[in-house]
């Protein structure tokens, strides 16, 4: 009984056997089935995707172009920057290795919260960057302490490096990370922590500073550490770019200029090359290509001085005196006056029932062209310009280069204004006066100039010649730099008569014996420098305020005082820098603008900057400065 | 019989077959350690070699000596159980071994063991007509019932799972009817709307990201996607012994322990896929044998029971690194590294082989020694 019963528990077992072998044997067919189907089928599939895997393709930035002066001197290199990294998986406690790291170098609790919390945002394996800009030495640290700093990386790059600090900012401009809208296509600019020119001629020469990038192909683990390099190709370094200015005189009169806000600019009037282009405050480009905080951000854009504006190029002033030799060509040309004629100034002369003065309120006698320069007598050439009217005098002005942009190629030129008759109708719907015309006649009223235009107007009517500014030695052609050809400059077609009388006016301004800067000639041997001042009001002065006598410069607030400006050029004899300056609300052209002018032409006087240079350019093509070994 | 004579009594070709599956084993984890003998493959071997030595031992002892101490054992098993859900709630999060000091003892493990030996038991002593009565099926479905649902607690749906797999083929082999499971597999998938809510969130996600891997590329589908781009990129032939990209260059997750699999089919190809299948089958069909050999009811259970936990780790697995079914970390039997797995198996073997052993030997209704 017992027996049959396990016989018919011992058939069902074998045939519920046969039904389970039946079910694994499908199922271990399954499972060799799909085998096949990864494996051969999809095989080539997963093989690329493998590949895709494990090549990683980084992209190597490649060296940024040099900058340099005119004579190859630095003035933005590349740096090697050490920076430090932490890979937070490789920590075993992320705080104490921070500790550690803090007693190695120093850490702010900025970036330690800054590293904490992108730790927690990034996978485990990412790399985050602790700090830049490391020094030799405390890389060394690091290194030296290693095995105290798990997970602790030290990794080394190129990074933008102005060795002059503010000297030349405002030309130079700077490097900055880069934002949505510079996104071009160029591969380059996805990588994290490229820079490129955001201003001045680093942004005007990007594509040739940037070079081409290179390719390396990597093969990485899964947590993207790189096991080895299967194939490289380098990219190519950008060009180094060679401007004008002598970083040397640049250097002086930033110096020169000091604290004021202040612009000057000094050109080499045979080839119209600008050595000095000068506007202070300035600020350090450094500090863009570091990243600046919201304060120090804040600090430069709300500094009433301006420190982010190149006021060479962007700042417009009204040219006062210094536009005076415009009204007397013009006058000469139009035959309105001879240079013999004079004019008799009793310190004012009568508009209609309004009276205008002259600076010199005792009255200058009978002034002639040369001696109205000289003295820079207004009544003389209230007259004078009254004779020839505003629209000769505009034209004399333009085709001195003033009223629109030299061109020079920095972002940010502005034109200046140069008014017409038709001008002013067509801007302030109102007919032109013959007190505009008077305004016009002393630089004033609408007329507006750039410091980097009235370096070019005294170039131009010291030689007749259409004297034009360039600030580099290459051009950009599409996308490669060339040298620059020597240029020639084409006549003005002025009377030499009609200068030589003008620049025997500007000759006495220093040297003769009522010069209004006579204070300030030369002091060297065998030089002479010609120039002329200018002070302009940037508020109008009352009637009331005339009679109680014109307040000490001292008394008045910083941002009401006159603008003290001054054009030169020098040697007299044959012309070869002229320059401009110009100090915002610094009191009298001659008594603070004149002494500048001359201390910075006499520098360049000795310095000769147009000399063939120190340098010549296969050396300066040569190598970039080498890491420290 | 004497000790000598069972000696002579054992399958040593099966013996022979596992030592083979194991060796490929080891040079796997060599490989995966990146050539290098440590830390894996030394302890692995060593592992196995005191596994093989249990198995024997396992192999000697009286299967009816197994069969009395059946429930006692189960006992055991299930008090281990709850007492790792206890520390598992004081501990918090997933708690499912006990510190032994040199191994890490996990009670799920030895309960797909001892509910194999107490099912076996319980089905030997009931006769077809009873099998046949649904009051006799309550006792057996509480011993099932209890520890999965210990075990889905802790929560480990992998061996959960593959506890209740294993017991479905006993009370399939002990002849319950088969409209019976029917009925069971209808009720279990009305549960499922109601049941998922009660799923772990990461158990959820398991299974989203089964049915679409491609759902969280970075995240949990990653594994699966790795573990295919390796498999398929070995191709027919496999990129040759150490020279798995996808593994050494540690896109696959855990290489050693569960997706070894992987790694042993991007080296070695499908060649190499389709032979250790084979000699896994080849195991399978010893248990079998051994199973349909044996003249009583609970050495055929018992075998076919340790058979059938053998084939669901190597089914799962496999279908596991292939993409088949959802991530849940089974690992690969006698290949995979890790002590309390090697433990179960060598366990299972054991018993199947005391079942070859004692194949013929007579035991009564209560499990006594019925010589008559």
């Amino acid at each position: 009984m017992i027996i049959n019963r396990d016989n018919d528990r011992i058939r069902l077992f074998n045939r519920r056997a046969v039904v389970l072998g039946g079910g694994q044997s499908l199922l271990v067919s399954a499972l060799v089935g799909r085998m096949y189907y990864l494996q051969v089928i999809e095989a080539d599939r997963y093989r690329m995707l493998a590949e895709e895997n494990r090549i990683n393709l980084r992209l190597l930035p490649p060296p940024r172009g040099r900058v340099l002066d005119r004579f190859g001197e630095p003035l933005a290199v590349n740096r090697q920057n050490f920076r430090v990294l932490i890979v937070s998986e490789q920590t075993r406690d992320l705080a104490a290795t921070l500790d550690a790291l803090a007693d190695v170098i120093d850490l702010s609790e900025y970036d330690r919260d800054r590293v904490q919390k992108e730790v927690r945002r990034r996978r485990s394996f990412v790399p985050i960057t602790v700090r830049e800009n490391l020094d030799w030495e405390e890389m060394a640290r690091i290194q030296v302490n290693a095995p105290d700093l798990p997970g602790v990386i030290v990794d080394e790059g190129l990074t933008r490096h102005y060795p002059q600090t503010q000297t030349a900012a405002h030309v130079l401009g700077y490097v900055s990370s880069v934002d949505e809208d510079d996104l071009t296509g160029d591969p380059l600019l996805q990588l994290p922590g490229f820079r490129i020119g955001k201003a001045g001629m680093e942004q005007k020469f990007d594509l040739a500073l940037r070079g081409a990038g290179g390719t390396s192909q990597v093969e990485v683990n899964a947590v993207g550490r790189v096991i080895r390099e299967l194939e490289r190709k380098e990219g190519e370094a950008g060009t180094d770019l060679m401007l004008t200015l002598d970083e040397r005189l640049q250097r002086y009169t930033s110096e020169r200029l000091g604290a004021e806000s202040a612009a000057s600019v000094v050109m080499d009037i045979h080839t119209g090359e600008v050595l000095v282009m000068a506007s202070t405050p300035s600020y350090d480009p450094n500090a863009f290509n570091r990243g600046l905080t919201q304060r120090e951000w804040n600090a430069l854009s709300g500094d009433p001085r301006a420190p982010m504006t190149n006021k060479a190029i962007s700042g417009q002033y009204s040219p006062g005196s210094t536009f005076k030799m415009i009204v007397a060509l013009a006058a000469l040309e139009q035959g309105a006056i001879t240079p013999e004629q004079t004019v008799s100034c009793k310190g004012y002369t009568d508009l209609g029932n309004r009276r205008v003065h002259c600076w010199e309120k005792r009255g200058h006698g009978a002034m002639d062209m040369v001696q109205a320069i000289a003295q820079s007598c207004d009544v003389y050439f209230y007259e004078v310009a009254g004779r020839v009217g505003v629209d000769r005098i505009a034209e004399m002005a333009n085709r001195l280069g003033l009223g629109s942009s030299t061109g020079v190629g920095l972002a940010g030129e502005r034109a200046g204004l140069i008014p017409t008759e038709a001008w002013k109708r067509a801007t302030l719907g109102e007919t032109w006066q013959k007190g505009d015309t008077f305004n016009v006649g002393i630089g004033q009223g609408h007329v507006l100039t750039t410091p980097l235009q009235l370096a070019v107007m005294t170039a131009r009517l010291s030689t007749g010649l259409a004297v034009e500014p360039v600030l580099t030695r290459q051009v950009m052609i599409e996308e490669t730099v060339v040298q620059r050809p020597p240029q020639a400059f084409a006549a003005l077609n002025l009377d030499p008569a009609h200068i030589a009388v003008a620049r025997q006016g500007m000759f006495e301004v220093l040297n003769g014996p009522r010069g209004t800067a006579r204070a300030s000639k030369l002091k060297l041997k065998d030089v002479q420098m010609s120039g002329k001042t200018g002070t302009t009001q940037v508020k109008r002065i009352t009637m009331a305020e005339r009679e109680a006598g014109l307040p000490d410069s001292d008394d008045v607030p910083w941002n009401e005082r006159t603008h003290a400006l001054f054009v030169a050029y020098a040697p007299e004899d044959n012309p070869r820098y002229a320059l401009s300056v110009i100090i915002e609300h610094g009191g009298g052209g001659a008594s603070v603008a004149a002494p500048i002018a001359r201390d910075i032409m006499t520098e360049v006087l000795k310095l000769d900057p147009s000399r063939k240079p120190r340098v010549n350019d296969d050396q300066v093509a040569g190598t970039q400065p080498g890491a420290p070994a | 019989m004497t000790l000598t004579e069972k000696l002579w009594q054992m399958s040593w070709s099966l013996v022979f077959w596992l030592c083979a599956i194991a060796t490929i084993g080891f040079f796997m984890l060599y490989s995966a350690a990146n050539a290098s003998l440590d830390p894996w493959t030394t302890r692995q071997a060593m592992r196995f070699g005191l596994g093989l030595v249990l198995l024997l031992t396992i192999a000697m002892i009286d299967i009816r000596l197994m069969m009395r101490y059946a429930y006692p054992l189960y006992a055991v098993v299930l008090v281990l159980l709850v007492f790792v859900e206890a520390r598992g709630v004081v501990g918090g999060g997933a708690q499912r071994w006990i510190d032994l000091g040199a191994i890490n003892l996990q009670p799920s493990e030895l309960m797909k063991v001892a509910l194999v030996l107490a099912l076996a038991r319980y089905f030997h002593s009931l006769s077809l007509e009873d099998t046949g009565r649904p009051t006799f099926l309550i006792v057996p479905l509480l011993m099932v019932f209890v520890p999965v649902v210990l075990i889905l607690r802790q929560p480990d749906l992998g061996t959960a799972l593959m506890v209740v797999m294993g017991a479905g083929v006993l009370f399939f082999m002990a002849g319950v009817r088969l409209w019976k499971f029917i009925t069971l597999i209808v009720a279990t998938l009305a549960a499922i709307p109601i049941t998922w809510p009660m799923l772990a969130g990461y158990q959820q996600n398991r299974i989203l990201t089964f049915i679409n891997p491609e759902r969280d590329p970075l995240g949990a589908g990653y594994h699966i996607l790795q573990s295919k781009i390796a498999l398929g990129s070995g191709g027919l032939f496999g990129k040759g012994f150490l020279q798995g990209t996808q593994s050494h260059l540690n896109f696959l997750p855990e290489q050693q322990t569960d997706f070894i699999f992987t790694m042993l089919a991007e080296e070695m190809g499908l060649v190499g896929g389709v032979t250790l299948i084979g000699l896994y089958v080849i195991v399978l069909i010893y248990g079998f044998a051994i199973a349909l050999r044996c003249r009583h009811q609970f050495g055929r259970l018992v075998a076919i029971g340790v058979t059938t936990t053998f084939f669901l780790y190597v089914f799962i697995n496999v279908a596991m690194v292939m993409g088949l079914i959802p991530v849940v970390g089974v690992p690969l039997p006698l290949i995979s590294y890790g002590g309390t797995a090697l433990l179960t198996i060598m366990l299972c073997m054991g018993l199947l082989m005391s079942v070859y052993v004692h194949r013929d030997v007579q035991i009564g209704v209560r499990g006594g020694y019925d010589d008559g």
